[in-house]
């Protein structure tokens, strides 16, 4: 690998252009977000931890919620020469950590951040290429806008490139 | 009633920290009855983390650790984690089982994934206790579930929780130490806003 390794911390956000490589470490419940541009090879990563930023007070990070995440990324991509309508989207996350919790809303949040997520990629009309969400166990991705890739690491589990 | 992290002031900060020292005290006495040993406590550490440090206290977010959730109900509902570094796990794990300890490799038997939910229902059962005493609260715990994944997977469902109420998270974290090795033990506790109020009421606040 010729690029550095650019990180994307939990309620986050970061672009980057090939040859860098663009990661988020550790995903749970959380639910992490590439939109790429293929003919510019910028690639744009957002680390979701929420689903809604109306059913919440202290809503200032954008990056923490699937609606105002998603359209901030967009406009670090687009600031950057990406092209907004050529944009696709790769996901993973959302997985359910516990088999019990406190109720069924903090139990629910992986799948509902997942549910929220392709919600508003749908509404902006943006493709999602391929997704590796749900199960029980936590994820490391790394996105490579050289070739599109999206690298998925687990704890005991094959790696896998989506 | 609205409250968040943000606006919390140095004397409820100084109540957590003083609750978070009582809870873990306790708990260090019930780990040392449950592997019938000495361990000994460092003072507790309270920190206001941001999220995205929250991982690097435990080594990095695809560090392994085991994570023990518990729900809360009674007069404090919500939800507490126990994280234990990998290592640890398996020390305590070894220590209650009564083997030697060296085989310490990365995955658990299911008979130590009981273990280890036992020893996470013991140790924050015992913290709780401490809590409840202190408050007057009734608080009940139920169904503790395991996971051992990257530290990352596991804080990001405390920290979910935080995110409703802003961008930090309550960390406690505690440094048992026995004969052998040290021992390191993080407690998350995440009460419900409403919880949350009830706990600095009842001592006064």
């Amino acid at each position: 690998m010729d690029g550095t390794m650019i990180k994307v911390g939990m309620a986050d956000a970061n672009i980057c252009h090939s040859p860098d490589v663009i990661t988020t470490l550790g995903l749970g419940s959380c639910v992490g977000v590439a939109l790429y541009d293929k003919t510019t090879k910028i690639a744009g990563l957002v680390h979701v931890m929420l689903p809604d930023s109306t059913k919440v007070r202290q809503n200032q990070n954008k990056a923490k919620f699937a609606d105002t995440g998603i359209d901030m990324l967009i406009d670090m991509m687009r600031k950057e020469g990406a092209n907004r309508s050529l944009l696709t989207a790769k996901i993973a996350g959302g997985a359910q950590m516990f088999a019990f919790g406190s109720n069924n809303d903090m139990l629910r949040v992986g799948q509902r951040n997942v549910e929220a997520v392709k919600a508003k990629l749908k509404e902006l009309g943006i493709r999602i290429l391929a997704e590796e969400t749900g199960e029980n166990y936590g994820r490391t991705v790394e996105f490579y806008p050289e070739t599109g890739d999206f690298l998925i690491k687990s704890v005991g589990r094959e790696q896998k490139i989506i | 009633m609205q409250k968040d992290e943000e606006n919390m002031d140095d004397m409820e900060f100084d109540i957590l920290t003083e609750i978070g020292n009582i809870g873990a005290g306790n708990a260090t006495t019930a780990l040392a009855k449950l592997i019938d040993g000495r361990v000994d406590m460092h003072v507790p550490k309270v920190e206001m983390l941001a999220f995205k440090d929250l991982a690097e206290i435990l080594g990095g977010a695809e560090e392994l650790v085991a994570g023990i959730l518990l729900s809360l109900e009674g007069d404090i509902e919500g939800s507490m984690l126990f994280v234990l570094e990998n290592k640890a796990a398996h020390h305590l794990v070894h220590k209650l089982m009564g083997s030697d300890g060296s085989t310490l490799e990365d995955s658990f038997t299911e008979m130590e994934q009981s273990a280890l939910v036992e020893i996470g229902n013991i140790i924050s059962g015992a913290y709780l206790t401490a809590i409840s005493q202190l408050t007057n609260l009734n608080i009940i715990q139920t169904v503790p579930s395991l996971a051992i994944d990257m530290a990352g997977a596991i804080l990001s469902v405390p920290a979910i929780e935080f995110g409703k109420l802003g961008d930090k998270a309550l960390l406690i974290e505690s440094q048992f130490e026995d004969d052998e090795i040290d021992v390191c033990g993080y407690f998350i506790l995440i009460p419900t806003l409403e919880s949350y109020t009830r706990i600095l009421k009842s001592l006064g606040m």
